[in-house]
């Protein structure tokens, strides 16, 4: 996390806790259901938008930063090496996996035009929330997708998604690992293989 | 309901399959990180490397020539036509799995497309509401409660498990049709499952592109997403394991 933005959430943070203290402000199943459909709506508006690449591939970044549990999601995907990571490569490796999973999966946002997310139903799993939906894109048969979204940061976020019972974090944390072993285990030849990757 | 005395004539050969499985096919042992038993992986990596050679030099190129030429509503009829002369198969397998219900539809849905769907190759079934079924002797061997076994990357069909396999040899004869039919019409229906394969192979071209080519290591990607996929298939919820996410250190990320 770059400084300025982690001031500027720091501050949004600090605004925000006077209306986290209540009981209220706890996730439950429709604030669960309303995330996924801010979300699909805020990704929808982007590819209508109708911009250049890059710049799609910086909106699509921008709202992995907003709807995403951001340092979960980099902890996961960087599994037991993480341990022995400094702190400047740990915040080092969640930028860069940010930008990289923006490019991989905006890169085929085509396949989302005219296509629609359906929320199928919402329940409670342990600590998070299951958000169970019917993807329909043209020309492919309806397949499920699973988001999971916890308060466990303060704020509303997905963190993790499945796609017909794939793990995408397990896949992106297959990948992270092998991109250590092509790099001999080194951290930071791993982050800057990341971040020529699409 | 005439194809059911084949499939009780076939079960006499199958059962000796399914006690070789029965013996041979052991659970994914607890400690296997990510819900991954892959002791082959030697072996299982040549074969992925092989597959990936027979892929880029003859099925990609192959399928991408295929939906070129084939206009997409006659490509989408030879799917049809294949499935539906799957359907048998099916059947027999809904029927192992004490599945009357999945065995109903897919006889409905056999017999709809057969005569409304002119011989299988329009699907009229879902358009009246039959959904799809879609069924294999992997599934049955599952709900017998063989366990999945080693992962296995099989030449030219790419990651199956041990399970599988089985199931994948079974049902070269668990189709009825293949007994009820003779040559060379029975071929037809192995040609329309491989015309249909290059057209999944082209419609999904982008995601299998990414795992193949694009990722780190292909054969770790392929495994996972098989491995993962097939239990959601199966219902299996108890080979993947999973980290609470609460009880992960995030602190620096």
């Amino acid at each position: 996390m770059k400084r300025r933005s982690f001031i500027s959430t720091a501050i949004a943070g600090f605004g925000m806790l006077p209306f986290m203290s209540g009981a209220a402000s706890a996730l439950n199943e429709s604030r669960a259901e309303s995330l996924i459909d801010s979300l699909v709506a805020d990704i929808n508006k982007v590819i209508a938008s109708g911009k250049s690449e890059p710049s799609m591939f910086r909106e699509f970044e921008r709202i992995f930063a907003r709807y995403s549990d951001t340092s979960y999601i980099s902890a996961y995907a960087m599994g037991n090496d993480g341990r022995r990571a400094t702190s400047r490569q740990k915040s080092a490796f969640s930028s860069a996996f940010q930008g990289y999973i923006s490019r991989k999966y905006g890169r085929r946002f085509r396949e989302f035009i005219g296509g629609q997310l359906e929320v199928k139903g919402v329940k409670k799993v342990k600590q998070w929330y299951e958000v169970k939906t019917l993807a329909k894109l043209q020309g492919q048969s309806p397949f499920d997708v699973t988001f999971h979204a916890s308060d466990r940061s303060g704020k509303d976020l997905f963190f993790n998604m499945y796609i017909e019972g794939i793990n995408l974090l397990l896949t992106e944390r297959t990948e992270v690992g092998a991109l250590l072993d092509r790099n001999g285990g080194d951290i930071d030849k791993m982050i800057a293989a990341l971040k020529k990757a699409s | 309901m005439n194809y059911i005395s084949p499939a009780f004539r076939m079960l006499s050969r199958l059962l000796p399959f399914g006690a070789l499985a029965l013996v041979t096919a052991c659970a994914v042992p607890q400690d296997s990180p990510d819900g991954i038993y892959d002791p082959y992986e030697k072996q299982n990596r040549k074969m992925h490397a092989f597959n990936r050679g027979l892929d880029k030099a003859l099925v990609r190129p192959a399928a991408r020539g295929y939906s070129q030429v084939v206009p997409d509503e006659i490509e989408d009829s030879v799917g049809h036509f294949a499935q539906n002369l799957g359907q048998p198969s099916v059947v027999v397998n809904s029927l192992l799995q004490g599945d009357m219900k999945g065995a109903g539809v897919a006889t409905a849905r056999f017999l709809t497309n057969t005569v409304l769907g002119f011989g299988g190759f329009a699907d009229a079934a879902t358009e009246f509401g039959m959904p799809e079924q879609d069924t294999d002797f992997g599934e049955t061997l599952y709900t017998w409660g063989v366990g999945e076994g080693p992962y296995i990357e099989l030449p030219g069909l790419g990651p199956s498990t041990q399970r599988d396999t089985t199931g994948k040899i079974v049902d070269l004869f668990t189709n009825p049709l293949s007994y009820a039919v003779d040559s060379p019409e029975k071929y037809y229906g192995t040609g329309a499952s491989v015309a249909s394969r290059l057209s999944d192979r082209d419609r999904y071209s982008d995601t299998v592109d990414s795992i193949l080519y694009e990722s780190a290591d292909s054969y770790a990607q392929a495994r996972l997403i098989y491995l993962q996929n097939r239990r959601f298939d199966l219902g299996d919820e108890t080979s993947n394991r999973e980290v609470d996410p609460f009880e992960l250190d995030t602190k620096g990320f």
